[in-house]
């Protein structure tokens, strides 16, 4: 198996961005975030095939549409620490003027966005327009999106998820965060999800099952597996079972941090269990 | 007065139709997106010239909606058709978010919009679309008088960068803009010259303010006529020329008062030229079942009535 430590730092650095971020306004996302927060390392460090120069068409790169935006933590500081723009500017996260909202978008010209999102259940869609362009164009690339589980309750998505089998975009991977939360409980309690491999495979996708999505290694290899069933007249999904609020004991397993930040005595615990490795900003 | 001919009755949405077979021959990166009404939105020619061009989405608006907006990404130009409430009103939050927050390249072309889609009725009839429209930031929208001035926006669109609402409709109607015409975005067209009363309509009401001129005129009164078929950005400059020359104001539009091109109008006229104005729209209402001559007339939105709010205006002055 390859070495994957560089990943994991970079993992321990990454939610060390997203309490400071969420910290500093008091304000956002975190426990999606650190969720998520191997899946997005590992796609942009180890798997994607990118250019952090940022050209919003991206013809010949592989393609990432965050659907479930609230998690912008997260994605601000894997975009930053891939070199799309400074380290330095998370500290503006939800600031007046900044180029960081509160959910991510391309109105303020943030290089890595390449599409607004926080209204949930969008961005399926935007990803098989650009999938197909991306065959139209002769491109080979892959598009990949991220979806929380409690975002699969809007019916877009299904629409999404039935025009992709229909239309054989295979060069389509959807990851589905199944963590099980969301912002008033359990997604059972809310509006349970049923079979999530049933339903996707019934609507003619292929479907990889990630036990540990906050793990490196599993996740890598979960990513890989998923490309390995590319062009192959189906699209396909990554159900990636991770925990809310991983790396951080007191945030871990609850819907409770979804969208609270820690206090200053919460965020010197996280730092703690998160130690430095690449420099804060 | 000047005299137009209509050259033979269309439908507006053939126009769009027609503009995009164009399209497709001169601009490969045009896409086209349809959610089961393509030969309702005259998108047949365009579906059968390039198919791999050509996306049939299925009764799924807002899916349609958020991949126009992926197509984008790769330099492509989506232009989708659906009816006009299922292009907006149905879509209000896709649009809002994915194509207009997201500043991207999307032609919004809608059909069957206001009452003459007719029996139909109120599901299928929409009078709030302009509305919701032009209050999104950065949104065009285009309301077209007749076939020949749809296929000219409809390629003029094209060469625009940014989101777009072409609103357009079912019924034949008068066909008397030039063929081949220029269409310039945001530019009124002064159809005809008057000085005791300025109508400005929109869509398939502008052809109607030319009828009124005409029993206007019978009566002694002197009507200028101002097509507006770019609601936004408006041209405010043309608007307010000419009620400084005629002192009061007529807008006609096949839409609800609230939200169309008369309030647009109205806020004009009140920050640089207050001038008394009277409005040809619905009265927020929904549509009916009915033919569209039967619906223009009950709910008076015909050359009939804007003479008569022409006569009550003049008064006002």
């Amino acid at each position: 198996m390859a070495d994957t430590q560089h990943l994991k730092d970079l993992v321990t650095q990454v939610r060390r961005d997203i309490v400071r971020q969420v910290h500093a306004v008091s304000s956002g996302h975190p426990g999606g975030s650190l969720g998520c927060t191997e899946f997005l390392v590992t796609l942009y460090n180890e798997v994607m095939d990118h250019d952090p120069s940022f050209n919003m068409d991206g013809v010949n790169e592989d393609l990432f549409f965050l659907s479930n935006g609230h998690i912008s933590p997260v994605f601000y500081s894997v975009l930053a620490r891939s070199g799309y723009f400074p380290v330095e500017e998370l500290s503006t996260f939800r600031k007046l003027n900044t180029r960081l909202q509160g959910h991510p978008t391309t109105h303020e010209g943030l290089p890595g966005v390449r599409i607004a999102s926080g209204s949930l259940g969008q961005g399926m869609s935007v990803a098989i327009g650009a999938a197909a362009v991306k065959k139209l164009n002769g491109d080979t690339k892959t598009v990949f999106t991220l979806h929380g589980d409690g975002e699969l309750q809007e019916g877009q998505i299904w629409e999404a998820a039935m025009y992709a089998a229909a239309n054989d975009v295979d060069n389509l991977i959807s990851t589905i965060d199944v963590n099980g939360q969301q912002i008033d409980g359990s997604t059972d309690q809310v509006l349970a999800l049923g079979d999530l491999r049933d339903k996707f495979e019934a609507f003619g996708w292929k479907v990889v099952t990630v036990t540990k999505g906050n793990d490196v290694d599993a996740v890598l290899a979960g990513i890989k597996e998923a490309l390995t069933l590319t062009g192959k007249k189906q699209p396909i999904c990554i159900l990636l079972h991770t925990e809310m609020g991983n790396g951080i004991d007191f945030m871990m397993g609850s819907h409770a941090w979804h969208g609270i930040a820690p206090n200053d005595e919460q965020l010197a615990e996280a730092l703690r269990q998160n130690p430095e490795t690449l420099g804060d900003y | 007065m000047k005299i137009y001919e209509n050259t033979g009755s269309k439908d507006t949405r053939s126009g769009f139709g027609d503009g995009l077979t164009e399209l497709g021959q001169k601009n490969e990166n045009v896409v086209a997106l349809c959610a089961d009404l393509t030969g309702s939105l005259k998108m047949n020619a365009f579906a059968n010239n390039h198919p791999e061009r050509f996306f049939q989405v299925g009764i799924a608006e807002a899916n349609m909606m958020g991949m126009a907006a992926g197509m984008t990404i790769g330099g492509k130009i989506p232009f989708t058709g659906t009816f006009a409430n299922f292009s907006t009103g149905r879509v209000y939050d896709q649009i809002r978010q994915s194509i207009a927050y997201s500043d991207k390249n999307v032609k919004i072309c809608a059909s069957h919009s206001g009452l003459t889609l007719g029996e139909d009725g109120a599901t299928h009839q929409i009078l709030e679309d302009i509305g919701l429209m032009k209050m999104l930031p950065g949104m065009t929208v285009i309301n077209t008088c007749d076939y020949n001035q749809t296929k000219a926006a409809t390629l003029a669109i094209a060469d625009h960068h940014g989101p777009v609402y072409l609103r357009f409709g079912r019924p034949k109607v008068a066909n008397f803009t030039p063929e081949n015409g220029e269409f310039k975005i945001g530019k009124a067209v002064l159809l005809q010259e008057g000085t005791d009363v300025t109508i400005i309509a929109t869509g398939h009401l502008v052809w109607e303010a030319l009828e009124a001129t005409k029993a206007l005129n019978e009566k002694g009164i002197s009507a200028e006529v101002i097509n507006i078929h770019t609601i936004k950005p408006l041209d405010e400059e043309a608007i307010i020329k000419s009620a400084k020359k005629t002192g009061c104001v007529v807008t006609a539009e096949e839409h609800n008062f609230l939200g169309g091109l008369g309030e647009s109008v109205a806020r004009t006229l009140s920050l640089n030229h207050p001038t008394p104005q009277e409005f040809v729209a619905t009265n927020d209402t929904f549509g009916e079942s009915g033919t569209p001559a039967q619906l223009l007339e009950k709910y008076g939105l015909n050359a009939e009535n804007i003479a008569l709010k022409a006569e009550a205006v003049i008064k006002r002055k």
